[in-house]
């Protein structure tokens, strides 16, 4: 339940038995893979980065916060720091409840959410050689604009 | 064009005309100022020097470090920088003045760090009037022709040196840092402020772009910046960081916190650039 890291592959069907349980008739997963394009260039490996100990406080949070608006009984997210390759899963979100509705909701919100409050970084490692900072480098450019405005909902990889 | 290696200069030949005490020896934080500054350059130059006139040489206080005796004739701090430049050639130097009591290791890494060895100086930009302080500088190899032709032809003030042969002004980032003091009134004054700063010591973690721009992942300070605006400020200055303090969260001993709360000594501060997880 809640919130943590993984140093290595994310053991998927770990994750699932602890959300069983006798009450529940409906589980919802959703994992994210490392994708082979962003912005329009090829990438081919990416490495998380996390500040571990605000970032499991902030993603049971999330959970908690999951738990509350959509009813579910059961929910954890787990997400994968290091070096990734193409195709690697990067973040897994289940959900158990007695009905699917919640469900859905629940591991909708837990993705989103897990994706702009949750201090995880993303380094992209391209086919030209180059590489940089997801959100972090182009920002750079226009200092002007307010992290908390735009949320940073653009263009998320891996989907 | 190579780059010169960095020495520093204290200047510790002036009259102290104003003060009616010798500048130099006025004690701030129980050091004199002489040792203050020699210590700051210390921390950023290869080899420093005291320069003094040869009338100095036998003064206790000036005596005990690496010095260089004015060689040129002529009045004011254009004597003590032409003798050094003659003295080593090869060498850039950071020339302080000493009468600068709240010049910090941020000033001076922030003036290194924005150098322009093309230029005959790199200078701060005076917070009260936009021009060249010649006495918290570094002046290049290259400035000693024109420094001599300067002074040839009855030149004496640096700073209209500065003016004329433009220099590369850089804007400071703390106004205070280049107030100087020439009076008993300015002395106690600087004397009063210096004991309300209390530098505590702060722990700092950097993660991702962060870490690669300040080219370490932790570190321990020594600061007295009040709040984490001041301390990104303070930071952003000595390692050139790209994002603006808008783009950023900051973390306060591992909770999310506002810019402005008050630290305190051993807080664990992590700024947080745009996240990207998922």
């Amino acid at each position: 339940m809640g919130f943590r890291f993984s140093q290595t592959a994310i053991d998927t069907a770990e994750a699932r038995r602890e959300l069983q349980d006798p009450g529940s008739g409906g589980f919802v997963s959703f994992e994210g893979w490392v994708r082979d394009q962003n912005e329009g260039q090829e990438v081919t490996r990416l490495e998380y980065e996390a500040f571990q100990e605000l970032a499991v406080k902030e993603g049971d949070r999330i959970v908690a916060e999951a738990l509350r608006r959509f009813p579910a009984k059961h929910a954890l997210c787990i997400h994968r720091v290091g070096s990734l390759g193409l195709s690697d899963m990067a973040v897994w979100v289940g959900v158990s409840s007695a009905h699917r509705g919640e469900a859905f909701d629940a591991c909708r919100f837990i993705i989103d959410e897990v994706k702009h409050r949750v201090p995880i970084w993303k380094k992209e490692h391209y086919r030209s050689g180059n590489s940089g900072w997801v959100n972090c480098e182009r920002c750079a450019a226009v200092p002007q604009h307010s992290h908390a405005e735009h949320r940073h909902r653009v263009a998320l990889n891996p989907k | 064009m190579s780059i010169s290696a960095i020495y520093g200069l204290v200047l510790a030949g002036g009259a102290s005309k104003r003060m009616q005490r010798d500048k130099a020896a006025l004690k701030y934080q129980g050091k004199t100022q002489l040792e203050r500054a020699f210590e700051l350059a210390s921390r950023h130059a290869g080899k420093v020097f005291v320069s003094l006139r040869a009338d100095q040489t036998s003064d206790p206080m000036r005596a005990q470090r690496p010095m260089i005796v004015d060689s040129v004739a002529g009045e004011g701090p254009i004597v003590g920088i032409r003798s050094a430049l003659a003295a080593h050639p090869e060498a850039a130097w950071l020339v302080l003045a000493c009468d600068l009591p709240f010049l910090s290791d941020i000033a001076i890494e922030g003036l290194l760090r924005r150098r322009d060895p093309s230029a005959l100086a790199t200078a701060y930009k005076s917070a009260h009037d936009g021009l060249p302080e010649p006495l918290c500088a570094i002046w290049e190899p290259a400035a000693a022709r024109t420094l001599a032709e300067y002074q040839a032809a009855g030149g004496h003030c640096p700073r209209k040196f500065l003016i004329r042969h433009g220099a590369h002004l850089i804007d400071p980032l703390d106004p205070r840092a280049l107030d100087n003091v020439n009076t008993p009134e300015e002395y106690s004054q600087a004397v009063a402020a210096l004991e309300t700063l209390s530098p505590m010591q702060l722990k700092i973690q950097y993660y991702a772009l962060m870490r690669e721009q300040a080219g370490r992942s932790e570190e321990t300070l020594e600061t007295s910046a009040a709040t984490p605006a001041d301390l990104y400020t303070e930071l952003a200055a000595r390692y050139g960081f790209t994002l603006s303090r808008e783009q950023l969260k900051v973390a306060v001993n591992s909770e999310f916190s506002d810019w402005s709360r008050k630290l305190a000594a051993n807080d664990a501060v992590v700024f947080i650039p745009p996240v990207a997880g998922g």
